[in-house]
Parts: structure tokens; sequence; C-alpha cells
């Protein structure tokens, strides 16, 4: 069963939230601060946490600096924001420390549950294979440069291992699968994402950054993803 | 104001020497003629006196040449006449006197008894001719018949006069330019301050409370400016305290909110629980379980709802737009909360437009939820672009439609219309087919679990603030058959406009 980490610091929230994830078969573990969610995470116990749910007020360190120390930590973690801060501002700088998601309080159990499930569907290996970039063999393809294991999920720049979380892995898989094509926010939403939620393009936006910021050479100008002003985004032509 | 004022000024100056100027030269011109007048008549009179004793009565014609010459000799080089029944003699032969002695002039003398004179005009000139009968000196005054008559040339006074009429004439250009520019001077600092006040006041009506005059002087100008500054000071004072509490007032409905997340995050948590278990508990705990859940739904959605307004009420909504389907955006928000089987659509496709497609998910939601709620199947969405720069989405219902004041009022918050167009007083739950979540969709900003129960009463004005930021509108209207119809315009804006994310 997943392991859920919890990191809450209103008890009645963190209690509720605790009892619905139990008794859908999720492993729970809490903590009411950011340091002590830290040390968590450093010890034997973090080391089954497969995702965090963050809440964005803290007493002390706030979730965004939570959010940037557990990234700094382990590429790999999914991190799903959960604020009772609702504004595009609070959203917007919560997902550019490095969130896979965001979840405005209050939630309804299943709501939460199933972006739970998405951001763990996103850690899973990613079976598809695009045309137009050179075979390395079967998983794998060089795209000037940067090359995509799609087996090992892997992404390695000039030789050098570029580690991405989960969301940024798929975005990058998603559009590096058909080169040229462009792909709009609602569809890289559904496909990676794995929701229907309405105009959350800030999600698709963040992490799009948060990659260039990654591969790119010059972020500020992308070579590999590319936007497609009105439209959404493309990768290449290189 | 200017113009009005120079064109007094000048005028009144104009007046003031014209006046002036005729009035000084009609007594310049009545003193100069009295003066010779008086002095002709009296040269006369003395020379005739002191003459006349040597003339021998009744004279002949060589006596009276002397005689003229003689009265003449005093006079200077004027020209005398002397008349004693038909004789007559000039004391310059060659003048022509006859032109200049008018039969009036002449009939007078020899009527009166003293001198008479009169101004003739003689080949354009102006004479003055003095005529006096000569009277014996013996007490009776008795007329001898002699009349001597002299004429003055007035030519010089007629210079002079014509003279101080040129000079006065000159200078009057001068007094009028500077009458001029003494009116443009007053123009200029009696208008400055008026046209400072004039567009501080449009600054103030502007919106710019800020605006002030400087007070210089202690005219009535100045006493105007001030009182203008106070005016200002008063409204920025009333104007900031309002704007202050009405920052207070948001600032209190959204901290409110955010405060009211907390509970009811822990509350909309558990109430899955109670649902869950509803069915295994006594009828009376699983009623209470459903109440406690669908009523924290409704109360997330009145938090959310509250949020979004104040959102609004702060300005701190920012469009983000892009190229968006229409027909797919309406399609999904359907979709999304179950509600494509109990709506028709009408879609026209490939309307792209540049929108917000979350604002406009929540215009949808909101037009067809209170379709669902308050009005009578069937409901229908139509898409159109009647052409032009505008897209109309039209939502339909067959219920009685909405009274005219309702019509109104229907976009007011929490307003609750008509109970008639209520369709139901069983609650929301048992119509929307679930309490919140149980359809599984992934809700969005309290929408998403529940169309139906009871709204928040701020979905219809969130929908319209949610079309202006658009530059659209809301429009509610009645279907001939008689249900309500919402119609939203929005502008087919350009791709230029977007702000990119």
């Amino acid at each position: 069963m997943p392991h859920v980490l919890l990191i809450e610091d209103d008890a009645s929230v963190r209690d509720g939230m605790e009892l619905v994830l139990r008794r859908h078969g999720y492993g729970v573990e809490t903590a009411a601060t950011g340091e002590q969610a830290l040390a968590l995470l450093a010890g034997e116990r973090g080391a089954r946490v497969e995702l965090a749910v963050l809440d964005l007020m803290l007493p002390g360190m706030d979730g965004f600096e939570v959010c940037r120390r557990i990234r700094a930590r382990t590429a790999t973690l999914p991190v799903i924001m959960l604020t009772a801060r609702g504004d595009d501002r609070d959203i917007v700088t919560g997902l550019e420390a490095g969130a896979d998601d965001y979840v405005v309080k209050p939630v309804t159990a299943p709501v939460l549950e199933a972006r739970i499930r998405a951001a763990l569907r996103r850690a899973e290996p990613y079976p598809r294979q695009g045309p137009g970039a050179q075979a390395l063999d079967a998983d794998r393809t060089d795209h000037a440069g940067l090359v995509i294991d799609r087996a090992g999920l892997t992404v390695t720049k000039h030789g050098t291992a570029v580690p991405l979380p989960p969301t940024e892995l798929r975005v990058l898989l998603e559009l590096s699968a058909s080169p040229g094509r462009v792909l709009t926010r609602e569809q890289l939403l559904a496909s990676v994402w794995d929701h229907t939620f309405l105009g959350d393009s800030r999600l698709v936006d963040a992490a799009v950054g948060r990659l260039r910021a990654k591969i790119e050479d010059v972020p500020a100008r992308p070579r590999y993803v590319q936007t497609v002003r009105g439209f959404g985004y493309r990768f290449g032509p290189l | 104001m200017r113009v009005r004022l120079v064109v007094t000024f000048v005028l009144v100056a104009l007046v003031s020497a014209v006046t002036a100027t005729a009035l000084a030269y009609r007594d310049a011109r009545t003193a100069v003629l009295q003066r010779t007048q008086n002095t002709a008549v009296n040269d006369l009179r003395e020379r005739v006196a002191a003459v006349a004793p040597g003339l021998d009565l009744p004279p002949d014609q060589q006596s009276l040449s002397r005689f003229a010459a003689k009265v003449s000799e005093g006079l200077g080089a004027r020209v005398v006449v002397v008349r004693h029944q038909d004789l007559s003699a000039v004391s310059d032969a060659y003048a022509d006197t006859e032109g200049r002695i008018t039969p009036e002039l002449r009939a007078a003398v020899r009527a009166g008894d003293g001198a008479r004179f009169q101004r003739v005009q003689w080949r354009g000139d102006p004479y003055l001719v003095v005529g006096t009968p000569v009277t014996y000196a013996d007490g009776d005054r008795r007329t001898s018949g002699l009349e001597v008559f002299v004429i003055t040339d007035l030519r010089a006074e007629r210079d002079d006069t014509a003279a101080l009429l040129d000079s006065v004439r000159t200078g009057t250009v001068p007094v009028v330019v500077l009458a001029a520019l003494l009116a443009l001077l007053a123009a200029g600092t009696v208008l400055r301050p008026v046209r400072k006040l004039g567009r501080a006041t449009r600054e103030l009506a502007a919106g710019d409370l800020g605006s002030r005059v400087a007070v210089r002087g202690h005219d009535e100008l100045a006493e105007l400016a001030r009182t203008f500054n106070e005016t200002a000071d008063a409204l920025q004072a009333s104007d900031a305290e309002l704007r202050a509490q009405e920052a207070k007032a948001r600032r209190f409905v959204a901290d409110v909110s955010h405060e009211l997340r907390t509970p009811l995050a822990a509350m909309t948590m558990v109430a899955t629980v109670l649902e869950e278990d509803a069915d295994q508990l006594p009828p009376d705990a699983a009623h209470a379980a459903r109440t406690v859940g669908a009523e924290t739904a409704r109360l997330s959605r009145l938090v959310e709802d509250l949020m979004e307004i104040s959102r609004f009420d702060a300005g701190a909504v920012r469009l983000n737009a892009s190229v968006t389907d229409l027909a797919d955006t309406v399609r999904a928000s359907l979709a999304l909360r179950g509600w494509t089987d109990r709506v028709t659509l009408e879609l026209r496709e490939d309307v792209r437009a540049v929108v917000d497609r979350r604002r406009v998910d929540v215009i949808v939601a909101n037009l067809v939820g209170n379709a669902l709620r308050h009005g009578a199947p069937p409901v229908t969405v139509t898409l159109a672009a009647p052409g032009g720069d505008r897209v109309t989405l039209e939502v339909a219902d067959g219920g009685p439609g909405l009274p005219p004041e309702a019509r109104e009022r229907v976009f007011d918050r929490f307003y609750k219309a008509d109970a008639a167009r209520t369709r139901s007083t069983t609650g929301g739950g048992d119509q929307g087919g679930g309490g919140p979540g149980e359809d599984g969709s992934l809700g969005q900003d309290g929408f998403g679990q529940d169309g139906f129960g009871q709204g928040s009463g701020l979905g219809m004005a969130i929908a319209l603030e949610n079309a202006r930021l658009h530059g659209g509108t809301i429009e509610v209207g009645q279907r001939p058959q008689g249900g309500a119809v919402f119609t939203l315009r929005l502008p087919l804006r350009h791709l230029e406009e977007e702000g990119d994310g």
C-alpha cells in the first residue's frame, strides 16, 4: 500500500485526512510542522513515503520552503500542495517551489484521493515511444544531446544525468513522444495530470518552467520545449 | 472669456476717447470761432466809430472808396465793403464780394441796429462776414443808410481745429491699442487663476482627489480657491475613509472566508466517512449523516463563492486567456458535473475565442446549474457566432420564467428568486443524485460535486463578473413559450491581447 506523508498543522484536518486515507488503504505518516516532516523523511520511516501532501501555511518554516527542501533532497517524491489560499499568486508560488499538483481547501475525500492516485501514477514507468528521434536502442532516444530513456525513466544531457521529478519527466516524455507537434495545455493536463480540471493550466506552465530550468541551455530562450503562443507547447524542432 | 474681456475693454476705451474728444473738439471749435467773431465784430465797430465821423453824408463813390480803404487800413488783410443805397465800395478791388455777403445778412444789417455776422462757405473755404449799419452819434441812433461789411478769412481757424481733430484721431489708435494691452493683462491676471481653478476642478471630477490650487492674495478669487481646496480636502478625506472602510470590509470577508476553510476542510473530510457508513446506521443517524454531508458541501460552496466574489471586489482577478474551443469547453463543463444527459446542446463547432477557460467554465456551470435548479426541462444550451466579433451562448429552460422584477435583480448577490421558480423543496441532495463527490467527478472550486441543492446565492453574480472580466455581458430574457433565457455575449478577442502564461 502506498505510504503518504501528511504535513498539516491543524489537528482536525490532519486527523480527518488520515482517517479517510487509512480507510481507503493508504499508509499514513503525519507531521505537524515542516521541520518535523523533514526529520521524518530523513529517518527510517521516511524511506517508505511515496508521496507528500503539504499544507502551505505552516508555523515556522512555511510550505514553500519545505517543498524546496524536499526537492533538494529527492527529485522523485511527488508533492501535492494543499492550500487554504486559493489566490493565483499563492498557487503559482507553490507550483514554482516544485509542487506537482495543488489542491485548494476544503477538499473532499474523493478529490484528494483522485489527485493522490494521479500523482502516484505519474511516477510509474512510461511505455510509449515517439517517432522522429534517433533510436539508440528500444527505449532510448537522442535529441541533440538530450538522451531520454523511457524504460529507465532517466534523462541525460551530454552524458550528465538530469534528475527530474515525476511530473516534469512526464511532461518531457509526453512532448518528446511526438517532436514538432503542438500539445495544448488541456491535452497536457489530461495526459500528464490525468484529470480534466478545466483551466488549471498553471500546473502545466509551472512544470514546463521548472523543466526548462533543468534541461535548457538558456531557459529564457528554450530550444527543447518551445511555447506556441496562444496554443501550448511543442518539443523542438531542434 | 478673454476675448469678451478684451472687446469690452477696447469698446469702453473707444467710447470714452471718442466722447471726450468730441466734447473737447466742439468746445475748442466754438471757443476759437467765438473769439474770432468777437474780435472781428469789435474791430469793425471800433474802426467804423473811428473813421465814420470823417465821412460826409450822403457820400459819393470816391468818398465811399476812401472810407472803405480807411476802415480796411486798421483791420489788416480783410476785405471791407461799404454800401450806401446804390453805391458800394470795396477795399480790395479784385475781391469778389457778392458771393460772400449774402442777401440775408444784408437784409438783417439793414433792418437791425447792431452788428450782424454770418459764416459762409465760398469756393470751399470758410469766411466770417460781419456787417454793421453806421448810426449817427447824436443820441437818437438814426441809421445813416451806410453799411459796412468786413470779410474775415477763417481758413487758419479751420486748419487749427482740423489739426486738433487729426491729432485726436491719431491719438485714438494708441489709446485703443493700449486699452487692448491692458485688457489682455487684466484678462491674464484675472483669468489665470480662474483657468487654474477650472483645470483643478476637471482633475477633481476625473478622480484626482489630490488636485489643489495655489491661493494667492486676499481677493475674491483667492477666497474661491481656498473654498475649492477645502472642498477637495473634505472630499478626499471622506473618499479615503470610504476606501478604508471598503477595504476593511473586503478584508473581513476574505479573512472570514479564509478562516472558515480550515474547519471546513476537516468537516469535508470526515463527512465522507459518515456518508460512506450511512447505510449501516439507524435511519435517523443515516439521515443526519447525509444532511451533515450535504450541508458541509453547501457551506464549502458558499465559502468558495464568497472568496471568489471578494477577489473580484478587491480587483485581484486576472484573465488567464488562451485560444479555446468553446463548444469543447461547454461539453467539458457539463460532463464534469454529470449534466450531459440533462441538457440539450446546439453547439456551433469550431468557434475559437481567446478566453479564460476556467472562467468560461464557471459561467456555463452557473447558468446551466441555475436553469436545472430553478427552471424546468428541457434545458437547452445554444452556442452561436452571429457574425461580427461576438459569440453568444444561450441557456434556456422550459420553466415558468422570471417575473420582470426578478429579471432585474437576478444578478444581485444573495438574491433569491420567487418561490414559484424554485422547483422543489426536497433539498439538493436528492435531486442531485448524490452528496458531495459521490459521482466521483473531480470537482473544481465548489461546483464539481453537486450542481443542484441550494445555490450559494452568489453564482449569478460571479457569472456576471466573469463575463465582464472578458468584456462580455449576460442578459436575461423570456422565451416566447415562457421559459427564462440567459444570453452570454463574449467578444472574440485577438490573440495579441492574450496574456501568455
